[in-house]
C-alpha cells in the first residue's frame, strides 16, 4: 500500500507509540538484568516499610538542644532527602530531643552522610601555616617565647588573636592523627586551630585561622563541575561553586581586597605570606585555603580540594540545603515494617479494580465499540505509566505509596476525560451532519485544543508543587505530571490514530448501530441523502436558524468548510433557479 | 439506553435546555449558602480533627514481643480511645512501634497495659515517649506557597488562552467553592484529616480548574464569533455551551467518581479507617462538587461578570430586536392565513 493520507499518518503514529513502548520496556529489561532495576516497582515507607533511624543532637556540655534548632534541622534534613530523590521519608522528632528519620528500603551511605552531616561552612583568613605533624616536644616554643599580643585585633587578619594559648594549641596538635570525637562547634567570634587532612596531592597542614569572615548562611546556592583550567580546558579536578547572597558577596569583597593586599605586598606570585589564603572551613576542617589572587566582587567563588564527583555532589547538595544548626550522631538504625498491613493496599487494588471494571461497562455502555478504543487507551496509559514508574524508581528511587496507587486510580478519570471530550467532539461533528472521515478530522481539531488547555494546568500544578514543596506532596505532583504526559501521549499517539484507522472501516464508516457513532442515533441528517436530494436548511439540526436573518447567516457561513459553503452555495443557486421571476424573501416563499 | 444518545442531541441542538446561566441567583445562593456552612461546621466544631501527622503524638515501643502482628495492637489502642487511627509497625525483628494521637496520663497507663498483655510482655518492656509531627509546619508553609504559586501560575495561563481575565477569575471563584465545600464536607464526617486527606484535596483542586477549563473551552468556541450573530445573546451562548458539554461532564464525573467510589465504599468500609478511606472521601466529594461548581458556578459567573459590557449590551439589542421583527413577521404571515 503506497497510498500516503491520514490514515498511513495515523498507522505511523501507532508503530511510533510502540516503538516507544518496545524502547522503555528494553530499558527496564536491560535494568533489570544488570541486576539494577526490578520489574515491580518500588514501594514506599507505607507499604514496603524501610530503615528508621534515630539521631541523637550532639550537644556540647550536656544543654539541650532548642525546639527551634530541631525543627530547623528536621527541615533542612527533610530538604536533603528530598534532594536525592522522590522517595517520600518520615521526618519527625521524638521526646523533643531526637529526630527520627524513616526512609523507604536501605539508605546507601551516602544518603546516610547527606542526613547526618551537618555541612556548616564558613570562611575564615588564614594567620599561620605549617606542617601538619605535631611538634616534637622538645622543640617547642618555650613558655616564655609564646607570642603575647600587644593590642586587641584590628580585623579578622590580625596576628594579634595569636594569643599564647592558641599557639600552644597549635603546635601540639597533629593533623596526621585526626581526632575522631568532635564534640563541639568551635565559635566563629574567636580564632580556630585546625588541620587540612591530607590529600593525593599534597600532605596535611595545620593552620591558624582568623574568626570567621563569611557564614555558611550567605550561601545562595551551589553547584558543582570540572575544574576549568587557565586555558578554559576542562581538567580532572572537581570543582563546587558557590554564589553568596548580597551580604556575603558584599563581605566576601571586602575580606578578598584585604587580603589581595598581603598578597601583593608579599611579592605576588613568588611571595609566601599565609595571611593572604583564606580558609575554606567545613565543619571546623579545612576544605582548602587558596590565596587570593584577585579581589571576587562577583561573590561566586570555587571550591578544589581533592573533590571525586561523589564528594563534590554531596558537598554542594548540602550547602545547598543548607547547614544543619547543630551536628547529630545516628543513635540506632533499624529495619522497620510496613506503617499499612498488605490488607490495605490488597483492598485498595481489589477497590480499584472493581472501579476499572464499572469504567470498561459505563463506556461500553455510553460509546457502545468506541468504548474498546476508551479501554484499549486505558490499557496503554496503563502500560506507559507501569514503566516509567518502574524505570524512575531504578534511577530517580521514585516510590509508590498507597497515597500514590489511589492518585494513579484517580488519573483513570481524567485520562479517560480527554477521550470523552474527543468522542463528543465527533459525536457534535456527526450531528452536523458530516460522515465520520470528516467528523473524526475535524472533531479532532477541536478537542485537541481543549486537551492541551485542560492537561496544561494539570502539568502547572504538578511542575509547581513538585518545585516548590515538600516530603509528601512533591511525591503527589511526581505522579499527578507523570499521568498528565503519559495521558498526551496516549490521546495523540494512540487514540487519535486508532480512530483515524477505525474510521475507514466499515463497521465505524458506516455508522454501525453498535459503533457508538451511529449518525440516526445522534439525531444527525446527512447532507447528501441519496437520490438527489439534499438536506435542506429546516433540516440542518444542529445550528437550529429560528428565522432567516443575514447575521445568523453570514455567522453559519462563517463556520463551514470550504466544501460546505461551495454546496451551500450550488443548492443557493439551484433554488433561486426555480424560483426565478419570484421574490426572494423567505415570507413570500412561504405562502 | 437509547435515550442519553437522545438527551446529548437535544442538548447539543438546544431543544432541551438547562437554564443554568439565568437561573444564577439561584445557584449563587445555593453556593454561597454550602461556602457558609462549610465554614462554620469546622468553626462549630473547633477546627479540624487533625491527625499524628501534624499534631504529633505519643510513642509506644514494645521490645521481645511474643507476635508481631499489628491488629492485636491496633486494638489495644481503639479498646481504649475509639475512633483513634494508631500506626503499627514492626521494628528490628521483635520490637513493635504503636503511634497514637496524643494521650491524656490516664489513657497512656491504660494503653500499656493493654498492650502489656496484648504482645505478652513484661511492664519494663513498653516505653513510651512523645514524637513530633511527621507533616511539620514546613511541609505545610511550602504546600500553600506551591499552592499560591500554581493558583497564581494557572490564572495567568487561563487568562493568556481565554484573552480574559474574567474567565480566570471565575474558573478561580469555582475552584475555591470546591474547596471550602470539600472542606467542609470532611470535617461534616470527622475524619482525621491526613496528609492522605490533603494530597486528596490538592488533586481535587487541579481536577476542579481542569473540568472548568474544559466547559470554558467550548463557551469560547460558541462566543467567539458572537458580534457578528444575532442568533442568541451572550448569556444564551455560555448556557449553550454548558448544555452541549452537559454529556461530556456527566460521562467523565462518573468514570472519574467510580473507581473513587469503589474505594471509598467497598475498600474503606471493609477496612474501616485509613489513608483510603481519607482520600476516597476528599477525591469523592471533591469530584461531585467540582464539576457542579464549573456548570452552577464558574459558568454563569462568567456570563454575569461579561454581560454589562458595552459590546454585549449592543449585540443583547440586536438579537431581542431580531426577535422581535421575527415575531411581527410571523404575526404577519399568520394574519392572512387566518383571514
Amino acid at each position: 500500500m503506497a497510498r500516503t493520507g491520514p490514515k498511513n499518518t495515523a498507522l505511523r503514529v501507532l508503530v511510533w507509540l510502540g516503538v516507544i513502548l518496545a524502547v522503555l520496556t528494553a530499558v527496564l529489561a536491560g535494568g533489570t538484568m544488570a541486576g539494577q532495576a526490578s520489574w515491580a516497582p518500588k514501594l514506599a515507607l507505607d507499604l514496603e516499610g524501610g530503615t528508621q533511624m534515630i539521631l541523637a543532637p550532639k550537644v556540647e556540655g550536656g544543654s539541650d538542644i532548642t525546639e527551634d534548632q530541631l525543627n530547623q534541622a528536621v527541615s533542612i534534613i527533610r530538604q536533603r532527602v528530598d534532594g536525592s530523590g522522590v522517595a517520600e521519608a518520615e521526618i519527625s522528632t521524638q521526646s523533643g530531643r531526637n529526630v527520627v528519620v524513616s526512609l523507604p528500603g536501605t539508605p546507601s551511605k551516602e544518603t546516610r552522610a547527606l542526613i547526618q552531616a551537618s555541612a556548616d561552612m564558613n570562611f575564615r583568613p588564614v594567620l599561620q601555616a605549617g606542617p601538619g605533624a605535631a611538634v616534637p616536644t622538645a622543640s617547642l616554643t618555650p613558655e616564655d617565647q609564646l607570642p603575647k599580643p600587644a593590642a586587641a585585633p584590628a580585623n579578622s587578619s590580625d596576628v594579634n588573636w595569636i594569643t599564647a594559648d592558641v599557639y600552644k594549641k597549635f603546635e601540639t596538635l597533629d593533623c596526621d592523627k585526626p581526632s575522631q570525637d568532635k564534640q563541639e562547634r568551635s565559635d566563629p567570634a574567636k580564632p580556630l586551630v585546625t588541620c587540612e587532612p591530607a590529600s593525593a596531592k599534597s600532605p596535611a597542614i595545620k593552620y591558624i585561622l582568623g574568626p570567621v569572615e563569611v557564614k555558611g548562611t550567605n550561601i545562595k546556592t551551589s553547584s558543582f563541575q570540572l575544574q576549568r583550567g587557565a586555558q578554559g580546558a576542562v581538567t580532572n579536578e572537581w570543582a563546587v561553586n558557590i554564589q553568596f547572597d548580597e551580604q556575603g558577596t558584599a563581605k566576601f569583597k571586602e575580606v578578598t581586597e584585604r587580603l589581595y593586599q598581603f598578597f601583593v605586598a608579599a611579592g605576588g606570585q613568588s611571595g609566601s605570606d599565609p595571611k593572604a589564603q583564606f580558609a575554606i572551613v567545613l565543619d571546623d576542617q579545612v576544605i582548602s585555603a587558596p590565596r587570593s589572587l584577585a579581589v571576587i566582587t562577583d561573590g561566586r567563588p570555587q571550591i578544589t580540594g581533592g573533590f571525586t564527583e561523589q564528594s563534590a555532589k554531596a558537598l554542594s547538595d548540602q550547602l545547598r540545603f543548607g547547614a544543619l544548626p547543630i551536628s547529630f550522631e545516628i543513635q540506632s538504625e533499624q529495619q522497620i515494617s510496613a506503617t499499612l498491613g498488605g490488607e490495605q493496599l490488597r483492598m485498595g487494588m481489589l477497590a480499584g479494580l472493581i472501579g476499572l471494571l464499572l469504567v470498561v461497562v459505563y463506556s461500553l455502555f455510553q460509546y457502545r465499540a468506541l468504548g474498546f478504543v476508551t479501554v484499549a487507551s486505558l490499557v496503554v496509559a496503563g502500560s506507559l505509566t507501569y514503566l516509567a514508574i518502574a524505570i524512575l524508581g531504578w534511577t530517580e528511587n521514585y516510590r509508590l505509596s498507597l497515597a500514590g496507587v489511589a492518585g494513579l486510580i484517580v488519573a483513570i478519570g481524567q485520562t479517560a476525560d480527554s477521550f470523552i471530550v474527543y468522542f463528543e467532539r465527533i459525536r457534535d461533528e456527526l450531528r452536523e451532519g458530516r460522515g465520520l472521515v470528516s467528523a473524526v478530522q475535524n472533531g479532532w481539531k477541536r478537542a485537541k485544543r481543549t486537551v492541551l488547555a485542560s492537561k496544561a494546568v494539570n502539568l502547572l500544578a504538578a511542575l509547581v508543587l513538585y518545585f516548590v514543596a515538600v516530603g509528601n506532596v512533591r511525591g503527589f505532583a511526581f505522579t499527578l505530571g507523570l499521568t498528565a504526559i503519559a495521558d498526551l501521549i496516549v490521546v495523540f499517539m494512540f487514540t487519535h490514530p486508532t480512530l483515524q484507522v477505525l474510521s475507514r472501516t466499515r463497521f465505524f464508516g458506516e455508522g454501525h448501530r453498535f459503533s457508538g457513532l451511529d449518525p440516526k442515533r445522534l439525531g444527525a441528517v446527512p447532507l447528501y441523502r441519496g437520490a438527489g436530494r439534499i438536506r435542506t436548511p429546516e433540516d440542518r439540526p444542529a445550528v437550529a436558524v429560528r428565522a432567516k436573518n443575514s447575521g445568523a447567516t453570514a455567522e453559519a457561513a462563517r463556520r463551514m468548510t470550504i466544501a460546505e459553503r461551495r454546496l451551500a452555495e450550488k443548492q443557493e443557486q439551484g433554488k433561486q433557479g426555480q424560483l426565478a421571476g419570484s421574490a426572494k424573501s423567505a415570507a413570500k416563499e412561504g405562502k | 439506553m437509547a435515550s442519553f444518545a437522545t438527551f446529548g442531541n437535544e442538548l447539543y441542538t438546544g431543544k432541551r435546555s438547562y437554564d443554568f446561566v439565568g437561573s444564577k441567583k439561584i445557584w449563587f445562593l445555593v453556593a454561597a449558602v454550602a461556602v457558609a456552612l462549610s465554614i462554620l461546621i469546622p468553626v462549630a466544631k473547633g477546627g479540624f480533627n487533625l491527625g499524628i501527622e501534624f499534631r504529633g503524638g505519643s510513642e509506644f515501643t514494645v521490645s521481645n514481643v511474643k507476635t508481631t502482628d499489628a491488629t492485636v495492637g491496633e486494638k489495644a489502642v481503639t479498646g481504649v480511645v475509639p475512633g483513634s487511627v494508631p500506626r503499627v509497625a514492626n521494628v528490628a525483628g521483635t520490637t513493635m512501634r504503636i503511634q497514637t494521637d496524643k494521650l491524656t496520663d490516664d489513657e497512656t497507663l491504660k494503653i500499656k497495659d493493654g498492650l502489656t498483655t496484648a504482645y505478652g510482655v513484661t511492664d519494663n518492656e513498653v516505653t513510651s515517649t512523645f514524637v513530633g509531627p511527621t507533616w511539620g509546619a514546613d511541609v505545610t508553609k511550602q504546600a500553600l506557597l506551591g499552592l499560591l504559586v500554581f493558583v497564581g501560575l494557572a490564572a495567568v495561563l487561563m487568562a493568556l488562552y481565554f484573552r480574559t481575565w474574567k474567565m480566570s477569575l471565575s474558573a478561580l471563584a469555582g475552584m475555591l467553592v470546591t474547596m471550602f465545600i470539600t472542606a467542609g464536607v470532611y470535617s461534616l464526617s470527622d475524619f482525621e484529616v491526613t496528609p492522605s486527606a490533603i494530597i486528596g484535596f490538592l488533586t481535587v483542586l487541579s481536577y476542579s480548574l481542569y473540568d472548568t477549563v474544559v466547559v470554558f473551552d467550548k463557551i469560547r468556541e460558541n462566543t467567539a464569533e458572537l458580534q457578528a450573530s444575532t442568533r442568541r445573546t451572550f448569556a444564551e451562548e455560555v448556557n449553550l455551551a454548558v448544555n452541549q458539554t452537559l454529556v461530556r461532564s456527566i460521562n467523565t464525573m462518573m468514570v472519574a467518581i467510580l473507581p473513587v467510589g469503589a474505594i471509598l465504599f467497598i475498600g474503606a468500609g471493609l477496612l474501616g479507617a485509613g489513608t483510603l478511606r481519607d482520600l476516597s472521601l476528599a477525591l469523592f466529594v471533591g469530584i461531585l462538587i467540582g464539576t457542579a461548581a464549573t456548570i452552577f458556578v464558574a459558568a454563569p459567573l462568567y456570563a454575569w461578570l461579561r454581560q454589562s459590557e458595552p459590546d454585549l449590551v449592543k449585540q443583547a439589542r440586536r438579537v431581542e430586536q431580531r426577535r422581535a421583527e421575527a415575531a411581527a413577521k410571523a404575526a404577519s404571515e399568520a394574519t392572512p392565513a387566518t383571514a
